[in-house]
């Protein structure tokens, strides 16, 4: 009896070990061929684990490195209380210190309003591709869709300086930079909503229905609700991924030192642009140092923002 | 509160495709009857449209008379939202909606249609799971997921939902076949006592479980494939098991095909 008989059937010691099975034996004769299957097969985990550990290791590394050189350059600014409550008036390049809060209000109040015109477009299109959508205008919108989401940063900000400076006479503030970050942000928030209501199985758009629910009390009640975190999640991706944009910034948004609360104000100041300006400067140790700080705390803000969408969509999440 | 239904001459389409051909037959009142025949002669299909559940798959429509007592179904006039509130669904799969409680999903057809008062909705969800055989495995842990039942108590929670909006005709599509003989059982009991309330219509794999629970029994069979299934007869279920007049039913039956 060969190894393999042997272990699919260790009691069944009746059945001779050269009776035919079914599909005339080939596939056991071919088995049997292989010198150690099971050899094999243990050579080839190995293998496969081994590129597997690699490419996790060589995917991890520049992630800790980026993390590790921010931290250590940038973490001692922030213990300062100077670094959370001051802005940036007055304060040169070679002086120290100073405060990024000014930048802080600024991005997060961009990233709001950003998020806050965004958000709805993005959600109640993808409602209409998965949910009504048939047909040309649907497939012409997705196709729209896929385009918006390739366009490179910069284009986004140069047409919004075409329609918004050139066009409509307006001067450039953090509203037009808000404008240019909505159209990256809408094909984010579009595709990973539409993934996550794919993902709602149509048996409970049925079930409801067949209670008599109308279509669109079915759509917000029964296909939102449960795609809630995974849309949640989408959103947030969506805001890390606008949050750290630059060009936008530099074309439409100039920076300014102070305190600037109006986003309609010609200056706007943002922790981007605040990283940019001390990069300017960077061979002096001061500005160097604020230009790290001002990086961890971009950093930290897109972590907070990520934790507090893990909670949300926590609590909002199907439970068992 | 149970009625009849007329089908007239139903031919059923998806887009160019005829699923079903000139099916004429009545479900009577307060009884059950079993549609059953061979996957694909269009059994489901038909049950689909009793409450224009099949529109909800693009390219689904009907040709023919629907009638619920002296109501036309189809009429241009005629909500197919209003036709599911009074003919009810309980699908192949249990379906509990996954984010709400066991309470909330017995409440979800009066909720979703607006009902808020919370006195009618605790009556309600108390009948309802009572109706449905599960009130005393329940009871005490309404406000726990739907979806932590296991599959027959999840499939006896839709029966719930499904009757919680009290509709005058309950459809069944296969409601056991995902399901162990003891859930099954226990569903066919339900069917039993809930058919001195309603009009049910179930469609079945599993010819015993027609033999058992229906009164009456209509086979469905298809010519070939790519031909459109058509209703073959309908008759009492005891006449259809013992004496059908068709060869075809016979051979069915007996199980010579399918």
């Amino acid at each position: 009896m060969s190894a393999i008989t042997d272990e699919r059937r260790p009691d069944d010691a009746s059945t001779p070990d050269d009776a035919t099975p079914p599909g005339g034996g080939q596939g056991r004769e071919a088995l049997r061929q292989m010198e150690n299957p099971h050899q094999a097969r243990a050579i080839k985990d190995v293998v496969a684990r081994v590129v597997m550990w690699f490419c996790f290791f060589l995917a991890i590394v520049p992630l800790v490195w980026i993390l590790w050189t921010v931290i250590s350059k940038g973490i001692h600014l922030l213990g300062s209380v100077q670094w959370w409550t001051g802005n940036q008036r007055n304060i040169n390049s070679d002086d120290a210190g100073g405060g990024a809060r000014h930048a802080i209000e600024g991005t997060l109040q961009m990233v709001a309003v950003t998020a806050l015109i965004a958000v709805p477009i993005g959600i109640f299109t993808a409602v209409y591709l998965v949910e009504y959508g048939r047909g040309k205008l649907a497939r012409a919108i997705s196709f729209t869709v896929d385009i918006l989401s390739g366009v490179p940063s910069i284009v986004a900000a140069l047409f919004i300086y075409a329609v918004w400076v050139t066009t409509f006479g307006l001067s450039r503030s953090g509203f037009a930079a808000s404008l240019a970050l909505v159209l990256l942000m809408i094909p984010v928030v579009v595709r990973s909503t539409e993934e996550m209501l794919k993902l709602v199985p149509n048996e409970l758009r049925e079930a409801a229905y067949a209670l008599g629910v109308p279509k669109w009390v079915t759509v917000v009640k029964v296909v939102l609700r449960t795609a809630f975190s995974g849309i949640v999640t989408g959103v947030l991706l969506g805001i890390a991924r606008v949050m750290g944009e630059t060009a936008p910034l530099l074309i439409l948004a100039p920076y300014t030192k102070n305190f600037q609360r109006d986003l309609f104000a010609g200056n706007f100041p943002t922790l981007p642009m605040m990283i940019n300006q001390d990069r300017g400067d960077f061979a002096l140790a001061t500005a160097a140092e604020r230009m790290w700080a001002a990086a961890l705390t971009l950093i930290i803000l897109v972590l907070i923002l990520n934790i507090i969408g893990r909670v949300i969509a926590y609590f909002g999440s199907v439970k068992k | 509160m149970a009625k009849r239904i007329d089908v007239t001459d139903l031919n059923v389409y998806y887009g160019a495709f005829k699923a079903v051909e000139g099916v004429s037959m009545t479900v009577e009142p307060r009884s059950v009857t079993a549609l059953i025949g061979p996957s694909g002669c269009g059994k489901s299909t038909v049950l689909r449209t009793l409450n224009r559940m099949h529109e909800v798959i693009p390219g689904g429509r009907v040709e023919g008379k629907v009638m619920l007592d002296d109501q036309d179904l189809y009429a241009p006039s005629m909500d197919p939202v209003t036709v599911r509130r009074t003919i009810g669904m309980v699908f192949q799969r249990p379906n509990p909606f996954p984010t709400m409680s066991i309470y909330d999903n017995v409440a979800a057809g009066l909720r979703l249609n607006g009902v808020k008062n919370k006195k009618t909705l605790d009556g309600i969800v108390e009948s309802s799971l009572k109706g449905a055989n599960l009130w005393t495995e329940v009871k005490d842990r309404l406000s726990k997921p739907g979806a932590g039942l296991s599959g027959g108590q999840q499939q006896r929670l839709c029966i719930a939902r499904a009757i919680a909006v009290q509709p005058q005709v309950l459809l069944m599509d296969e409601p056991c076949s995902a399901l162990d003989p003891i859930s099954t059982l226990a569903i066919e009991d339900l069917i039993n006592e809930l058919k001195s309330d309603f009009t049910i219509v179930i469609v079945t794999h599993n010819m015993q479980q027609a033999a058992r629970v229906s009164d009456r029994t209509a086979f469905f069979n298809l010519r070939a494939t790519g031909e459109p299934g058509r209703l073959v007869e309908i008759d009492d279920t005891t006449r259809i098991f013992n004496n059908p007049s068709e060869q075809s039913t016979e051979d069915y039956i007996s199980g010579r095909f399918g």
